[in-house]
C-alpha cells in the first residue's frame, strides 16, 4: 500500500470524528473534521515511530506537520531520509 | 523521600495463610490477615495475588475465607513471579516504585527484585508491621481513595465491554454516555487536589505538588482559578480525576498546573479540559501560557500541549519549558462527551 493510503487509513479507523461516515482527502484538516484528543496524538505518534522505524523529536510536534495525511507522509519522508 | 505504596501484591502459601495449599487443604489464615486487609483497603491501597498455585484451588480457598473480593487482578498460575508482577503492574497502570510485593521465600523476592529493580520486596515474617510502614499510611483518605478498589472493577467491566464491542471504537465511547464536569474548586475538593498532586506522575505538567494550604490560598484568591474536574460514565464515577491551577494577570492567563489522573488516560478527556480553558481565556481575551517541566514519563503530556497548538518560548536546560497559546484554533468539544462548565452548573442548577 503506498504511504499515503497507509496514514489515511490508519487515522480514518482512529479518530473520532464529528460527523458520521466521513470521507477523508489527503488534504482535509484532520483536527478540523475529528476530535484529535491526547490518546489519538499519542496512538498516532506510535504509530508513526513503530511502522515507519523513525522518532519524532519535539521540534517535528509542531501540529502543521501532523493536520493533513499529506503532512504526515511529508513528515514521515523527511525523516526516513534523514534531512531535518 | 519514597513514594506511598499504591499496591500491595501477596504471595499466598505461608504467607496469606499458613502452609501449602497444594500438599493440604487444611491452610489457616495468618493471625489478623483479615482485619490488615481490611484496614489497607479502607486507606485505598489496592491489593493484589502473586502466587504459584492452581487458579481455581486458590480462588475457592479465598472464597471460602471470605477475603476474596479485595483482591484486584489476581495472579495465580505457574509463572515466574517477575512476570505475574509485572502483568499486575501493567493492568494497574502504576508506577513499579510503588508496589510492595510480600513472600515468604527469598528466591521469590529476589526474582522479582533483580526483575523489577524499583519494586519494594518485604519478607513475609514482617506482615503484622504493614499497618505501621509510613508508606502505607496514605497523607489523605478521600472519598475517592476509599472508592478505589470499587473505581478499579468498574473500569475492568468497562475493559471487558469495550473488548467484546464489536464496531468503531467512537462507537462505543458514544454508548458510555460520558459526562465531564468542569467546577471551580471548592473546600471539600482541596484534599483530594491535593492527593492528586501527590499521585500523579505520568500526566502532571509541572511534577509540582502542592498542599493543602497553597491550593486553600489559590482557591480563595482573585488572581488566581482553581479547577478541578470529574468524569462519569454509565459505570460509575471516576471521581475527580484532573486539577488546572491558572494564574490571573492583566494581559495573561497563565497555567501554572494542569494534571489528569493515569485512570482516564484512555478517554482522552484531557484535551477537553485544555479547550475548556482555552475557549475561557479567549474570552476574556486574555493570551494563555503554561508551564511545563519535562520528565522521562510525561511525553503524552507534552504532546497534549503541542496538539493543542502550543508553542514553545522558552526552554532551558533543566526541561522547564515556557508555552504559549495564541487561540487561534481550539478544538470543540467531541461529540460523545458531555460537558459541564461552572457558568452551565449556575444556570442549570
Amino acid at each position: 500500500m503506498e504511504l499515503q493510503a497507509k496514514v489515511r487509513s490508519y487515522i480514518e479507523n482512529n479518530l473520532v470524528v464529528f460527523e458520521e461516515n466521513v470521507q477523508f482527502s489527503d488534504d482535509d484538516n484532520i483536527f478540523e473534521r475529528g476530535f484529535v484528543n491526547s490518546l489519538f496524538a499519542m496512538k498516532l505518534l506510535n504509530y508513526i515511530e513503530q511502522d515507519f522505524g523513525i522518532t519524532v523529536d519535539n521540534e517535528d510536534l509542531d501540529i502543521a506537520n501532523f493536520s493533513t495525511v499529506n503532512n504526515i507522509v511529508s513528515l514521515i519522508e523527511k525523516k526516513r531520509s534523514g534531512v531535518s | 523521600m519514597k513514594k506511598e505504596f499504591k499496591c500491595v501484591i501477596w504471595d499466598l502459601d505461608d504467607t496469606l495463610w499458613d502452609g501449602t495449599l497444594m500438599e493440604s487443604d487444611r491452610v489457616v489464615l495468618k493471625e489478623s490477615v483479615r482485619e490488615i486487609l481490611e484496614e489497607l483497603d479502607s486507606r485505598g491501597i489496592l491489593l493484589s495475588i502473586a502466587s504459584r498455585n492452581n487458579y481455581e484451588d486458590a480462588m475457592h480457598k479465598l472464597q471460602e475465607f471470605g477475603i476474596d473480593h479485595f483482591f484486584l487482578y489476581p495472579e495465580i498460575n505457574w509463572n515466574a513471579k517477575s512476570s505475574t508482577v509485572g502483568k499486575i503492574q501493567k493492568k494497574l497502570n502504576i508506577g513499579m516504585d510503588t508496589i510492595l510485593f510480600i513472600d515468604d521465600q527469598e528466591f521469590e523476592r529476589d526474582e522479582v527484585q533483580s526483575a523489577h529493580p524499583e519494586i519494594t520486596c518485604m519478607d513475609a515474617g514482617e506482615y503484622l508491621k504493614l499497618l505501621d510502614d509510613s508508606r502505607l499510611q496514605p497523607q489523605f483518605i478521600t472519598e475517592d481513595s476509599k472508592r478505589r478498589r470499587l473505581m478499579y472493577l468498574e473500569e475492568s467491566q468497562r475493559k471487558k465491554d469495550e473488548e467484546a464491542f464489536d464496531g468503531p471504537s467512537d462507537a462505543f465511547l458514544a454508548t458510555l454516555n460520558m459526562k465531564f464536569i468542569i467546577s471551580e474548586a471548592r473546600e471539600e475538593d482541596l484534599k483530594r487536589a491535593e492527593e492528586l498532586t501527590v499521585r500523579t506522575n505520568q500526566l502532571n505538567a509541572t511534577g509540582r505538588t502542592y498542599d493543602y494550604e497553597e491550593l486553600d490560598a489559590f482557591r480563595q484568591s482573585d488572581n488566581y482559578r482553581l479547577l478541578v474536574c470529574e468524569l462519569v460514565d454509565k459505570y460509575g464515577s471516576y471521581g475527580k480525576i484532573g486539577l488546572a491551577l491558572i494564574e490571573k494577570t492583566r494581559t495573561h492567563w497563565h497555567l501554572r498546573l494542569l494534571l489528569m489522573s493515569c485512570r482516564v488516560m484512555s478517554r482522552g478527556v484531557g484535551t477537553v479540559f485544555l479547550s475548556y480553558i482555552m475557549q475561557e481565556a479567549k474570552g476574556k481575551s486574555k493570551k494563555l501560557l503554561a508551564d511545563f517541566k519535562r520528565t522521562d514519563r510525561n511525553r503524552m503530556m507534552y504532546v497534549t500541549y503541542r496538539f493543542a497548538n502550543f508553542q514553545e518560548v522558552s526552554a532551558d536546560e533543566t526541561g522547564q519549558i515556557l508555552f504559549e497559546n495564541d487561540l487561534s484554533r481550539i478544538q470543540p468539544f467531541p461529540p460523545h462527551i458531555e460537558v459541564c462548565t461552572p457558568q452551565k452548573q449556575v444556570h442549570g442548577g
